[in-house]
C-alpha cells in the first residue's frame, strides 16, 4: 500500500526547512527503492505549531514532531520499511483542534472520488437513500443543532423543512461558495481540499427538500476550487452518484457550477439567486424568502460550503454526537481563518465555545511581532472588532453578537498596536461603499457619508460632532437598508467607535494618530545629530520633498511629503523620525 | 475582426450554454477568458445570437467587477487588498507599483505592457501580502522586491523568445 507523508516546518519564525528535509528524505527513499511506494506532500497546515518539522504518516496515522535530518535513516528503515512506530519522535501536542469540516483536507486526494469513497465518503448518502425517510434526516439535523455557517446562523433543519413543505414539483438547492469576505478562505480550502463532501452534502439537501437540481455558486477568483468541484461533479456522474437513479434508488439529482463575477453583495441569498439567473446581483426585499420563492420563483435552499461539509458526519455519527460538541446554542465546530498580525496564520477548526484567547494565543501563537495584540476582527465587513479585554469570550453566534461583532463566515483578523482603528473602520467601509449595489438609499448614501466623515477624521479635519454623526448615520443604515450588506456595513464603524473611542478622540481633538497610520496626522523629520549627510534619502524620495546639501544638512518639506516612508527605510544611521 | 469569423467564434463560445437558463454570466466568462476582456463587437454578436438586448448585456458587465471592457496589459499585476494583506502592507506595495510604473490602479502602461489592478481577496491570507502577475502568486512581498518582479517580466517580454504565452 502506498504511504503518504505530509510534511511541514511548523516553526514559523525560522526559514522554511521543509523543502531541504523533503529532498533528503526523497533521496534516502530512492536508495532503498521505496520512492515509488511513498508520496511526499508538503502540507500547508497540519494544526500543529512550534514542533519543528512535523510529519504525518498515513495510513499508519503517526505524527512525528521535532524531526531532524539525522532521524531520517531511522524513519526510512524502521517506520516506512518496517512499519514500526518510533516512540521518541511521537508528537504529543494538545489536541485543541477538532476537525469535522476539515476532516478530509490533506487526507483525501481531492481529485479522486475513489479515495473519498475509501474514507467513508458517500456512506451518508447511501444511508439516507436506503432509509428513504427525509423526516428522519431532518430529525437528526434538528437534534444536531447545526446552524448556517455563512454567518447568520439560521438552523439548517428549519431551512430545509420550509422548502420541503412547499408543494412544488421543481425545487433547487444551492451551495453558496461566494466567499467574498476579505481575509477569509475556509470555503476555498474545503472546496479545494474536499470537494466531494460538499457535493454529498448538497445531494442530501436535494433529497430531503425534494430538489432535483443543485448549483454551486463559486467566486471566479477561486479557479482551483472551480476546477476541482467541476472534476468532482464529472466523476460523481461517471460513478452514478449524480444523475438518474442514484445508488439504485429512484432519486435523481443534477449539479452544475455557476461562477460569480466579483460582487460581494452576491453572497446575500436573494442577490445570489439573481446572479445565477444571469442578472445583476441586486437583492430584493424578503419575504418571500427563497425557501418559498427563490431561483426562477421556485422554492430554493441556499447553504454555505461549511454547512454542507457538516452534513455527512452528522448523518454517519448521529445528531447527538454533534450536539455534544460546542455550547448551549452553538453546536459543533467552526473553522476560522486566523490571519493578520499573528505568528501561526492559517485555518483552525475548534469546537464552539473555545475562547478567542485560545485561538489567538495558544493556537495562533500571539502576535509574533513582539508587539501587543490589540484586537481581533471577526465577520469581515459585516462584523466588528473585539478588543483584547474580551478575549475570554467563548465563540458562538450569540456570544459574539453580544459583544458587538458577529461570527460571520469565520475570518478572524488579528491586529496589533501598530494598527489604527479609524483606518480599519475606513478600510471596511470603503469596501462596502465600493460593493454597495446602489439600489437602496440608506446604504448608497449613508455609506458614502460615513466614509467622508472617517476621511475627514483621519485627515485631521475631524470635529467632535462628527462622532455623533457617525453613530446617527450608522443607526439609520442598520434600520433602513434593504439587505444584509447595508444593514451590517456600519458595524465595523460602530464597534471601533464603541471600544476605541479614545483613539477616535485623539484623532479629532489632538490631531494625532497613535498608531501612526493616518498619513496626515504624523510627519517625517530628520534628526540632524544622527544624520551622516549621505544624501541617500534625497535620491530615494519619490516626491522631491527633501532638500538641502552636504554642508548645511537636509530637511523634509512636510507639504510635499507623501508619507511613503522610503527615506525611513533607506536611512542607514536611522536619522529619520516618524512622529 | 471579420464578421463571419466573429459569428463563428461567438457561436462556439456560446456553445451548449445557448439554451440554458441564466446563461449570460457564464457566456461572458468564456468571452473574457478568450479575449482577456469583453470587446464591444462580441457583445453585439452575442446580443444577436442569444436574442437579448445589448443594454441587458452591458447592464450585467458593468455591475460585476470581474468583467472588463478594455483590453488588459500583456502582464496583469493584481494586488490583493484583503484585510490580512491590507494590514501587512499591501497599500505600500500598490504605491510602489504605481510609482515605478507611473500609472494608477486600473490603468495600463503606455506601451501596453503592464496593467495594475486591485483585487478583493485571493484567499491566501496566510501568505500576506500577496500579489499575482498573470495568475502567478508572489507571497510575503516586500516593497523593495517590486522593482525586481517588474524587471523580470519586462526582460522576459523583451527577450525575443515569443515573450509571454497567449492567454488561453
Amino acid at each position: 500500500m502506498i504511504k503518504r507523508i505530509f510534511i511541514r516546518d511548523t516553526n514559523s519564525s525560522s526559514a522554511d526547512k521543509a523543502r531541504d528535509f523533503c529532498n533528503v528524505l526523497r533521496n534516502q527513499l530512492r536508495e532503498k527503492q521505496m520512492d515509488e511506494k511513498v508520496q511526499l506532500i508538503r502540507a500547508a497546515d497540519m494544526g500543529v505549531y512550534n514542533q519543528g518539522i512535523v510529519m504525518r504518516i498515513l495510513p499508519d496515522d503517526l505524527l512525528y514532531g521535532q524531526v531532524e535530518e539525522k532521524d531520517i535513516p531511522r524513519i526510512v528503515s524502521e517506520t516506512i520499511c518496517g512499519g514500526k512506530r518510533l516512540n521518541d519522535l511521537m508528537c504529543h501536542h494538545a489536541a485543541r483542534q477538532c476537525r469535522i469540516v476539515l476532516r478530509n483536507c490533506g487526507v483525501v486526494d481531492p481529485e479522486s472520488i475513489e479515495d473519498y469513497i475509501a474514507q467513508d465518503g458517500y456512506q451518508a448518502l447511501a444511508k439516507v437513500l436506503e432509509q428513504n425517510d427525509p423526516e428522519k434526516v431532518l430529525a437528526e439535523l434538528k437534534t444536531s443543532g447545526l446552524r448556517g455557517r455563512g454567518g447568520a446562523g439560521y438552523p439548517t433543519w428549519l431551512k430545509w423543512n420550509l422548502a420541503r413543505n412547499v408543494k412544488e414539483s421543481q425545487k433547487y438547492v444551492i451551495c453558496n461558495g461566494d466567499e467574498g469576505d476579505p481575509g477569509a478562505y475556509m470555503d476555498r480550502s474545503v472546496l479545494e481540499g474536499d470537494p466531494y463532501s460538499v457535493i454529498e452534502g448538497l445531494t442530501i439537501a436535494g433529497f430531503v427538500t425534494g430538489a432535483s437540481k443543485g448549483y454551486f455558486y463559486i467566486r471566479a477568483e477561486y479557479p482551483l476550487a472551480i476546477e476541482r468541484i467541476q472534476k468532482a461533479i464529472d466523476q460523481a456522474y461517471a460513478c452514478g452518484l449524480l444523475g438518474e437513479n442514484i445508488l439504485g434508488s429512484t432519486f435523481r439529482f443534477d449539479a452544475e457550477v455557476r461562477l460569480g463575477a466579483g460582487a460581494f453583495v452576491c453572497g446575500e441569498e436573494t442577490a445570489l439567486i439573481a446572479s445565477i439567473e444571469g442578472k445583476r446581483g441586486y437583492p430584493r426585499p424578503r419575504p418571500p424568502y427563497p425557501s418559498t420563492q427563490g431561483l426562477w420563483g421556485k422554492p430554493t435552499v441556499i447553504n454555505n460550503v461549511e454547512t454542507l461539509a457538516n452534513i455527512s458526519p452528522i448523518i454517519l455519527k448521529s445528531g447527538k454526537w454533534f450536539a455534544g460538541i460546542g455550547t448551549e446554542t452553538s453546536k459543533g465546530t467552526k473553522v476560522f481563518a486566523v490571519t493578520g498580525k499573528v505568528k501561526n496564520s492559517g485555518l483552525v477548526e475548534v469546537p464552539m465555545g473555545t475562547s478567542i484567547r485560545e485561538i489567538v494565543f495558544d493556537i495562533g501563537g500571539g502576535a509574533g511581532s513582539g508587539k501587543k495584540v490589540k484586537a481581533v476582527q471577526t465577520g469581515g465587513p459585516s462584523g466588528g472588532v473585539i478588543p483584547e479585554d474580551f478575549f475570554n469570550t467563548p465563540v458562538g453566534y450569540e456570544n459574539l453578537q453580544k459583544i458587538g461583532s458577529i461570527m460571520g463566515s469565520g475570518g478572524m483578523i488579528v491586529m496589533d498596536e501598530s494598527d489604527c482603528m479609524v483606518d480599519i473602520a475606513k478600510f471596511y467601509l470603503r469596501f462596502c461603499v465600493d460593493e454597495s449595489c446602489g439600489k437602496c438609499a440608506p446604504c448608497r448614501i449613508g455609506g458614502t457619508q460615513l466614509l467622508n466623515l472617517l476621511e475627514k477624521i483621519s485627515d485631521g479635519k475631524g470635529e467632535e460632532a462628527h462622532l455623533a454623526a457617525l453613530r446617527r448615520i450608522s443607526f439609520a443604515m442598520q434600520k433602513a437598508s434593504l439587505c444584509g450588506l447595508g444593514q451590517t456595513a456600519p458595524n465595523p464603524v460602530l464597534s471601533t467607535l464603541n471600544y476605541f473611542e479614545d483613539e477616535y478622540r485623539t484623532h479629532v481633538l489632538e490631531k494625532r494618530c497613535p498608531a501612526r497610520k493616518c498619513g496626515r496626522l504624523f510627519r517625517y523629520s530628520i534628526i540632524q545629530e544622527k544624520c551622516k549627510r549621505c544624501g541617500l534619502c534625497v535620491r530615494n524620495c519619490p516626491s522631491d520633498a527633501i532638500s538641502g546639501n552636504r554642508e548645511k544638512g537636509y530637511v523634509i518639506d512636510e507639504a510635499k511629503c507623501s508619507r511613503c516612508g522610503l527615506c525611513l527605510e533607506t536611512c542607514k544611521p536611522n536619522a529619520i523620525l516618524r512622529g | 475582426m471579420d464578421a463571419a469569423q466573429l459569428e463563428k467564434d461567438v457561436s462556439e463560445i456560446a456553445g451548449d450554454w445557448k439554451n440554458k437558463e441564466g446563461n449570460l454570466i457564464m457566456i461572458l466568462h468564456r468571452i473574457q477568458s478568450k479575449y482577456g476582456y469583453v470587446p464591444r463587437e462580441v457583445s453585439l454578436e452575442i446580443s444577436k445570437h442569444l436574442d437579448i438586448p445589448l443594454a441587458r448585456i452591458y447592464e450585467v458587465i458593468t455591475f460585476y467587477n470581474y468583467f472588463k471592457l478594455e483590453p488588459p496589459g500583456k502582464c496583469t499585476i493584481s494586488v490583493c487588498m484583503g484585510t490580512a494583506c491590507y494590514l501587512k502592507g499591501a497599500p505600500t506595495l500598490l504605491n510602489e507599483l504605481e510609482r515605478v510604473l507611473g500609472i494608477t490602479e486600473g490603468q495600463t502602461t503606455k506601451d501596453g505592457m503592464f496593467r495594475v489592478e486591485v483585487v478583493r481577496c485571493l484567499g491566501c491570507c496566510g501568505l500576506a501580502p500577496v500579489l499575482t502577475v498573470d495568475g502567478k502568486i508572489y507571497q510575503g512581498v516586500k516593497k523593495n522586491e517590486i522593482g525586481e518582479i517588474i524587471s523580470k517580466y519586462a526582460a522576459e517580454e523583451n527577450g525575443g523568445n515569443g515573450g509571454h504565452k497567449e492567454k488561453p
